[in-house]
């Protein structure tokens, strides 16, 4: 079967730590901003102004330019009912959509099964991070962990090719399914494959690669480069994933929340300028998310952890423009002094899942969840 | 000297220790397994660590504060070079048991003090250290006590504490888990002041009698005006919290049970080991002396050789240990610190109170792929001196057939005990690679890469990844 359509992607890029809602996306006129963040405020005159309420962070330049471009989506008071408030048990409930229990099952794993059942393609799903994300967990699918895409792969420590060759050779008939005993090898044998499959098929994308896109020299700019460069290889990945933090800004938050966003902004502008460079961006949409937003008035050095957050959804599939509603300040309004969230996390991932990826969305999430329309 | 005791003495000293060479492997036989067991059993005989030749070279070691991914860099060192290797394991036992992490705690100076409290007392009395625990800075504020007001109850140091610290869920209602941190209301830590410029204040334990419950409290069926101390006290008296403790310490040295969480609902795969150890326990008032003593000495310990999956943290240090030369504190240490973190065991920094998942779940295909990375570079660098070793024990059997050569690896490597398939695909690796030779310098160069190549593939192994 052959199409000239090109497959949905999705990238998404976690932003670790909890990202403060207010000071990112910033009611600037609002009197109850400027009483909160006496401190850790941002002068109305800095803010990157959107429309006449709220304007992004300083450090949003190339945000504010995807924003004007139509291919921004902003989306309000992201989060779910009881925040508990800890970045693990807010991360697991992001990744498992599992707010009631202690899930195993990521929501990706579980899209990563629905693309592909068969495990056609071991690199469906790509994760950039030292260690695997519990999004993407799931019993039996294969995912690709990649710390660095340019020396990734089995012993790059091995430098000269034909002993390099000579060792995996060896290394996929010890890990052949005909040697082993019992379910512990056998799942052992199976990753060792997986891996030594995965580093074949990814390290090629290095190799084919030429951009005139110069990434910062930034982590989050690495890993972004190197979904690029797999995307681009045309390797039929379809979920990416990555992450960038720590965001957990309780002290100092003016100059570290600004350098994470410049990090990020920039990272995210070299992304699509490289791919629509390789005509390649057509087909590519990314979430950025983080476990909560942050306490609304300031501990007069940074923020606490709060509550309801903001997501965004990028890129030129994306409907750009404002979603869901800005909680309010009020202090009647707030809960144990957070913003309360409006829109559930799983109507957002519904999104992505059913207007982008074409798969239901029910049975990954659990449960039906009021849409945002950013996309389709 | 048999085989099978330095077989078994390796099976030991992997799961009480972090691995030994093949000379400390046979000094240890000479003394005896028993012997051993009781010299593990007594690290205030041996000497420690010592802390100041680190901090001449690494004084960044001393309160590494927020310094971003270095803090446990001064317990690497110490579990590579400690003469008490089952103190340093049990810090790590505890460590993964109360996983605590500086994505909270923001600072790793309260981390380190917190693996001090765990070297100190992580082999004596269980009560205690329980207790020491509660009064724990990091501990306190990575499970929100100082938030847990006579007015305003915070459950969740009193919900951990039961679910994940001593008694498992199946054994208390929520009602226990409400009282028990009624009884923990008012343990708290200094007043968080801002933060200096060279870094934090330090923190204290304080106990505020104006912010304690002193009301009636009902706990497990006991009632009175109980206070956090009472509240372990009556954990103790619980077979639950015997059978719990017994059945972490045999998940982690012995052979690997099903995740923490499935606990309630999975029975233990050996239920007499677990009444052997939970009973022991009790019979020595909760002192874990006795508890290992029992554990190392007994049959089910010895005969579950490579029944668990190595967590990152030990194939790091088991691979320091053998490669050599890593006692002079030289500058890479933060970095070495970081390697188990690659992999996705980031010490101080686990990925929630749960912890980390343990045996098959320590795999993925990046976390593998670290491993064998890591590892194959280490027994690749013939500058070090466990290599070194390696290559000179070969080199002193002359001529080696494939099989000869092989086996001789596998031995020193160990020993280790691999399935039969793969180890004829070592062997037809030495075969189709060449002979030993060690007769003139060209044969020397040929036949160290050739053995080099082979500690590659025995520790891209299956049977590597197991202990």
């Amino acid at each position: 079967m052959t199409s000239t359509k090109k497959d949905p992607v999705l990238v998404v890029l976690q932003m670790s730590g909890g990202n403060d809602y207010a000071n990112c996306v910033i009611r600037y006129n609002d009197p109850l901003y400027r009483d909160n963040r006496r401190v850790v405020g941002i002068p109305e005159e800095e803010v990157l102004q959107l429309d006449g309420e709220v304007g992004l962070h300083p450090s949003m330049g190339p945000m504010r330019d995807l924003y004007n471009q139509g291919r921004l989506a902003i989306v309000h008071g992201v989060g779910y009912p009881d925040s508990p408030r800890s970045h693990f048990r807010s991360m697991d409930i992001w990744h498992t959509c599992e707010p009631d229990k202690l899930g195993t099952e990521g929501w990706l794993g579980r899209a990563t099964r629905e693309i592909d059942p068969n495990k056609e393609n071991i690199v469906t799903a790509v994760s950039f991070g030292p260690s695997m994300f519990r999004a993407l967990a799931y019993p039996g699918v294969p995912v690709a962990c990649v710390g660095n895409l340019d020396n990734y792969g089995m012993l790059p420590g091995v430098t000269q090719e034909e002993q390099r060759g000579r060792i995996l050779d060896r290394f996929s008939r010890m890990y052949s399914p005909a040697i082993g005993s019992g379910a512990v090898d056998d799942y052992l044998g199976q990753i060792g494959l997986d891996c030594l499959a995965g580093a074949d098929i990814l390290k090629v994308a290095p190799q084919n690669y030429t951009s005139s896109v110069e990434y910062a020299d930034t982590s989050i700019a690495r890993k972004l480069k190197g979904i690029a460069q797999i995307h681009t290889a045309g390797l039929g990945t379809r979920i990416f994933y990555c992450d960038h933090g720590s965001f957990d800004t309780h002290a100092n938050q003016l100059g570290s929340h600004a350098a994470l966003w410049t990090d990020v902004s920039t990272a995210v502008e070299n992304f699509f300028d490289d791919l629509r460079e390789h005509d390649a961006a057509d087909n590519v949409v990314m979430l950025m998310f983080t476990e909560f937003g942050r306490r609304l008035r300031d501990n007069g050095s940074g923020t606490d952890h709060g509550a309801g957050g903001v997501a965004f959804a990028v890129g030129d599939p994306v409907k750009g423009g404002q979603y869901s509603e800005y909680p309010s300040m009020k202090a009647e309004d707030l809960q144990q002094g957070d913003l309360v969230p409006n829109i559930d996390f799983r109507g957002l991932y519904s999104t992505f899942l059913e207007d982008w990826l074409g798969l239901d969305a029910k049975p990954i999430v659990e449960g039906a969840f009021e849409k945002p329309k950013f996309l389709g | 000297m048999a085989d099978k005791d330095i077989a078994l003495m390796a099976h030991l000293m992997r799961r009480a220790g972090f691995g030994e060479s093949r000379e400390e492997l046979e000094a240890r036989v000479a003394k005896g397994y028993e012997a051993t067991v009781e010299e593990l059993l007594h690290p205030e005989e041996q000497t420690p660590v010592d802390r100041l030749d680190l901090l001449r070279y690494h004084p960044w070691t001393w309160k590494p504060g927020t310094l971003s991914g270095m803090g446990a860099s001064e317990w690497l060192h110490t579990m590579i070079n400690t003469q008490r290797p089952l103190e340093e394991k049990m810090t790590l036992f505890w460590h993964q048991v109360f996983a605590t992490g500086v994505s909270k705690i923001d600072h790793y100076d309260e981390l380190v003090d917190q693996t001090a409290l765990f070297r100190e007392k992580g082999m004596g009395d269980y009560r205690e250290l329980l207790l020491s625990l509660a009064k724990d800075p990091a501990m306190i504020y990575w499970l929100d006590n100082c938030d847990n007001h006579a007015d305003a109850v915070n459950e969740n140091w009193g919900r951990e504490l039961l679910e994940l610290f001593s008694m498992g869920v199946g054994n208390y209602t929520e009602e226990d888990v409400r009282e028990a941190s009624r009884a923990f209301t008012g343990w708290t830590i200094s007043p968080k002041l801002p933060r200096g410029p060279l870094g934090r204040f330090d923190w204290y334990f304080e106990y505020n009698e104006w912010d304690h419950d002193d009301t009636e409290k009902t706990f497990l069926g006991q009632t009175g005006n109980f206070n956090g101390d009472d509240i372990i006290d009556i954990i103790c008296q619980d077979p639950a919290t015997a059978r719990f403790v017994a059945r972490h310490l045999y998940n982690f040295f012995v052979a690997d049970e099903p995740q923490v969480p499935a606990w309630s609902v999975t029975p233990p795969n050996d239920p007499e080991a677990i009444d052997l150890l939970a009973k022991t326990f009790i019979d020595s008032n909760y002192d874990l002396t006795p508890v290992l003593r029992v554990l190392f000495n007994s049959e089910f310990f010895k005969n579950a050789r490579f029944a668990k999956i190595k967590s990152h943290a030990e194939v790091v240090v088991s691979t320091l240990r053998l490669a050599g030369g890593f006692e002079f504190p030289a500058p890479g240490l933060g970095n070495l610190s970081r390697q188990p973190g690659y992999m996705g065991q980031e010490l101080l920094n686990p990925p929630s109170v749960e912890g980390w998942h343990t045996g098959t779940e320590w795999i993925n295909s990046g976390s593998l792929m670290s491993r064998i990375n890591f590892t194959a570079d280490m027994v690749s660098d013939v500058s070090r001196p466990g290599i070194q070793k390696i290559i000179g024990r070969l080199r002193d059997q002359g001529e080696l057939s494939p099989e000869g050569f092989v086996d001789t690896c596998l031995d020193l490597m160990g020993p280790l005990d691999v399935n039969q398939g793969a180890r004829q695909e070592l062997v037809d690796h030495a075969a189709a690679t060449g002979q030993l030779r060690w007769g003139t310098d060209d044969n020397v160069s040929t036949s160290t890469g050739r053995v080099t190549e082979m500690l590659q593939l025995v520790v891209s192994l299956r049977d590597y990844q197991h202990a």
